[in-house]
């Protein structure tokens, strides 16, 4: 494995100047473990693994006579070679080279997660110059609770296939990209089997309050909170300090699982007598708030940011962040200072005796 | 505030069996119907109970605190410091608990008037506040000095042959009035000089927390004070004169003749035979003054006692550190953590505010805050402890007079006539006491005093209502909010709690949220400070209230419950520096939680839960 560095990365081991061989996905996972934000464990499949992929398999020319096919005036050309390319991709197999690359790390990260032949997201992480593209490069071609060494495989190649979907073709005929020298990466994370999941904010969402992480919980996956099925637990915790300073204990009704078997999600009632348990200890609340505060710096503003608490993993590594992006309600806000300013403490104070105290 | 309704003052009803019960107090304390106008502004005013100061009903003689201060903090606010919207704060007594109510200036324009005034008034203390507090500290100085110089004594058969000598021209019975008019005289002096700096301390430090709610409407309002707060601060003192005496005995090598268990009196006796030991004891006696004079309650009731009244129980503290050292461990302070803590959090809240705007505010009013801060903290030990320490051991002088002249039973029957009274009787005594007859008072205050301590049985019995009257729509009087903590939620938590009857019925206690975290364990109820010894390592401690003389306590336990006290009292600060929970204020702690159960205290929500009864 002496050079697997070119074809096969931990997270860990990606960054932003990796992008050429990691992809951006990829790239920014590697960038929060950086900045000691966890996301679950998994590891990048390299452009240079596809490019090897593409010459070991020996279709590289196959690929460009048929994309050479393509009438930029008939779609039904278009659809026609993407349905062949594609096709031909997930068809051919893969080096033992590569195939023990992804399987050695696939089988680490099994060990690391304690299961066996562990389930993992599979999808594709597009590289700097099919950024513009990435919406439609790759991000729909994320596959879920893929297991075992065949089923990873079998996905990594549709990923790396789904840079010729007719829409990629045809972007990259507009802009003259040439397609012989896009490449993909393929990101392989372990699912997060969530104990319990949700929401948190770095600032307070009903009042604005920047010195405040709020934190919304229910067990099982974030979906019972993200959709508002489900009445939370809620945590507030100031930001400054990390302790808790508000705690609403909910009855929380129902939650989402996925089915061990079918892999399906499925929604449980939860028993009349576990509804009111607290369903986060505090030390992982705290855990997560800063988590969240690490977020927010390494973003430089408020963050909204999906999480969940890992059943699999070790209790010093369950924490994990899902998802992160921008808060928009109060962060698009003008901003106004608290108060007037005035000349002098003495001044505030004899405008704050006079306004007086509400008590409504 | 619709829901919030509360009972008319006048509608209160007095305790069967203690009709009459008024005159026990000054007469301008009752709620009276009498007059339509009085009725009409007593009806129209918010009255809350001072649970804060008084959590026990009050005996006819300590009111003198409560008549000090309504004369000190009104007068500062009304007629020095001109505080714009704010008058002083009024005074009524409801079978036997204190009712107060700020009176606000409710002309706009008269308000406006005020503004130049105040501005220059407090203006010029703000601008000289080291100065002018210097200058206080020495008057303190003098007057509890001046106090222990007021000797009352007996009055003899005959007369001392210096009388004549001298030419005096004087008695001493005349002396007797004469000392007890300047006891009482330095004890209302004392108190106008307490509230010299404190409204306009409270004011600026409210000025700052108004200001951190609204740029940070979820901070806990212990992290604000935890920004102006000093470090150094003299109410500590006490406690470490007991570190650094139980620091000496290690040193010194005569922990063991300390022991565990002797009594102080034991203990001298051991020690004075060997020169370590004699070394220690002149330690221990330097301690004394003044810092032993910290008092084991709050030092507003009579039974407050100081260390110095019991120096067993600042031994038995002492004994907690012995140990702890003995064991190796360490009982400082951890100062520099708490420092650097604190300019950090200062420093991030800063660093959180969004305008430039916002943190010139926040310089200006920390900076004040800061600087007045010291004084808030610093004045309860000259005043409330030193001070009244030595003030109720005269008067309990004057109460063996009067018992030696058959006036009362026992010397702690003083506490049921209040000033005035004492003055009558005192007149009583002396007169007949020259005219060389039977004085009144022998057939007078007996009966009388049995029928108060009757009363005040009832009184003890009796929940008074928390608030009477109308609520405002606004409260301006610093001292209101930043003391009794005058909020939409504790009047909510009132109306609540007036509906639970039976107390074996509650599960759950609420309070202030005085120190975070959440902590379960076996709770101790702790009446007075003679109790600390009872507690087991990692017990919760359920106390009354606590001051500096409780400290050592906090080295055993492992959260505490108060029944008085807002986010400033002791037991609160001394929380959060060993970083363990505390709840304060429940109001009730005491009367509903008893030594063995189990209960969870939530330092971060300020609820108390009763896990398992005994």
């Amino acid at each position: 494995m002496k050079d697997r560095k070119q074809y096969v990365r931990w997270f860990q081991e990606c960054d932003l100047e990796s992008i050429p061989l990691v992809g951006g996905k990829n790239a920014s996972l590697g960038e929060l473990l950086k900045a000691g934000i966890p996301v679950p464990p998994g590891f990048a499949v390299t452009t240079e693994a596809y490019q090897r992929f593409l010459d070991e398999g020996g279709i590289r020319q196959e690929i460009i006579r048929i994309a050479g096919t393509v009438r930029p005036d008939d779609t039904d050309t278009g659809e026609e070679a993407s349905r062949r390319i594609r096709a031909l991709i997930e068809s051919t197999p893969v080096s033992l080279d590569i195939e023990d690359y992804i399987g050695e790390f696939y089988r680490r990260l099994s060990k690391r997660s304690r299961v066996p032949a562990v389930p993992a997201a599979v999808r594709s992480s597009a590289t700097a110059e099919d950024l513009p593209g990435a919406s439609f490069a790759g991000q729909q071609d994320t596959f879920l609770w893929i297991r075992g060494m065949d089923d990873i495989l079998a996905h990594v190649r549709r990923c790396w296939s789904s840079l010729f979907t007719p829409r990629a073709m045809a972007y990259r005929a507009k802009m003259g990209f040439d397609h012989e020298k896009v490449a993909i990466s393929v990101g392989i994370q372990k699912m997060v089997n969530s104990w319990t999941a949700g929401v948190m904010f770095t600032l307070n969402p009903s009042s604005g309050d920047t010195s405040t992480i709020v934190i919304d919980a229910n067990w099982g996956f974030g979906e019972s909170v993200v959709s508002g099925e489900c009445t939370p637990d809620h945590f507030v915790v100031d930001k400054v300090t990390m302790e808790i300073t508000k705690r609403t204990i909910s009855a929380k009704e129902c939650l989402y699982t996925v089915n061990p078997e079918t892999h399906a999600v499925e929604r449980h009632e939860i028993p009349e007598e576990r509804r009111t348990n607290q369903c986060i200890i505090d030390d992982d609340v705290v855990a997560l708030a800063r988590i969240g505060k690490l977020i927010e710096k390494h973003y430089g503003k408020p963050m909204d940011i999906e999480w969940a608490i890992d059943k699999d993993l070790p209790a010093a590594g369950r924490v994990m962040i899902l998802q992160s992006r921008p808060e928009t309600v109060w962060s698009t806000k003008k901003v106004e200072p608290v108060c007037k300013p005035r000349k002098s403490a003495l001044e505030h104070i004899v405008a704050g005796l006079v306004a007086g105290k509400k008590i409504t | 505030m619709a829901d919030n309704k509360f009972l008319s003052p006048h509608e209160v009803e007095t305790i069967p069996g203690t009709e009459g019960w008024e005159r026990m107090y000054p007469y301008h304390y009752r709620f009276s119907t009498d007059d339509p106008e009085r009725r009409k502004y007593e009806e129209n005013m918010f009255w809350f109970n001072d649970a804060l100061h008084y959590p026990e009903p009050m005996y006819p003689f300590d009111i003198i605190w409560d008549e000090a201060w309504f004369l000190a903090l009104s007068q500062y606010n009304t007629r020095i410091f001109m505080v714009p919207p704010a008058l002083g704060v009024d005074h009524r007594i409801i079978n036997g608990n204190v009712y107060i109510t700020p009176v606000p200036v409710t002309d706009p324009k008269e308000v406006e008037n005020r503004i130049p005034l105040f501005m220059e008034r407090a203006g010029y203390y703000y601008q000289n506040w080291d100065k002018l507090t210097g200058q206080w500290e020495e008057k303190m100085k003098k007057i509890i000095s001046e106090l222990k110089q007021i000797e009352i004594k007996p009055l003899p058969e005959i007369e001392d042959m210096s009388v004549v000598t001298e030419g005096a021209g004087t008695s001493s019975g005349y002396h007797l009035l004469k000392d007890y008019d300047r006891l009482i005289d330095l004890g209302i002096l004392c108190w106008q000089y307490h509230f010299e700096f404190l409204n306009l301390g409270y004011a600026a430090y409210v000025t700052f927390v108004d200001f951190c709610t609204k740029a940070f409407p979820d901070i806990p309002l212990q992290r604000i004070t935890q920004m102006v707060g000093g470090i150094d601060v003299i109410m500590y003192q006490p406690d470490e004169e007991l570190k650094k005496l139980a620091k000496l005995a290690i040193e010194l090598k005569v922990d063991g003749e300390i022991g565990t268990d002797a009594d102080i009196d034991e203990v001298v006796r051991r020690l004075s035979k060997s020169e370590n030991g004699r070394k220690w004891l002149e330690a221990w006696d330097n301690a004394k003054d003044p810092w032993f004079y910290v008092s084991t309650g709050t030092g507003w009731y009579h039974h407050d006692l100081s260390w110095n009244d019991d120096l067993n129980v600042p031994l038995n503290s002492m004994r907690i550190y012995i140990e702890k050292l003995q064991q190796g461990l360490s009982i400082d302070r951890p100062l520099e953590r708490i420092q650097a803590e604190r300019e950090e959090i200062t420093r991030e809240y800063r660093a959180l505010l969004k305008t430039d705007e916002d943190r010139q505010t926040f310089d200006q009013l920390q900076g004040t805050a800061k600087l007045v801060f010291p004084y808030v903290e610093n004045h309860l030990f000259y005043v409330e402890h030193w001070f009244h320490s030595i003030f109720w051991n005269k008067m309990r002088d004057v109460a063996r007079i009067m018992k030696d002249h058959g006036f009362i039973a026992e010397v702690e029957d003083i506490w049921f006539l209040n000033r005035s009274e004492i003055k009558d009787a005192l007149w009583d005594l002396v007169t007949s006491w020259a005219t060389g007859t039977k004085g009144y008072g022998p057939l007078h205050w007996p009966p009388e005093i049995a029928w108060r301590k009757g009363v005040y049985e009832k009184f003890k019995q009796w929940t008074p209502p928390p608030a009477v009257g109308t609520p405002p729509e606004t409260i301006a009087e610093p001292f209101t909010i930043v003391l009794w903590g005058i909020t939409n939620e504790s009047m909510a938590a009132w109306a609540k709690l007036r509906e639970i009857g039976d107390p074996d019925k509650v599960t759950e206690l609420t309070g202030f949220a005085g120190s975070p975290g959440v902590a379960e364990g076996v709770a101790r109820v702790c009446r007075s400070v003679d109790d600390i010894n009872k507690l087991a390592d990692g017990e919760i401690l359920v106390a009354p209230t606590t001051s500096p003389s409780w400290a050592p306590a906090f080295q055993k336990i492992k959260a505490c419950v108060t029944d008085v006290g807002g986010i400033m009292c002791h037991a609160a600060i001394v929380c959060r520096e060993y970083g363990m929970p505390a709840v304060v204020g429940t109001g009730q702690a005491t009367t509903i939680l008893q030594t063995g159960m189990k209960i969870r205290v939530d330092g971060d929500t300020g609820k108390i839960t009763l896990l398992d009864r005994v």
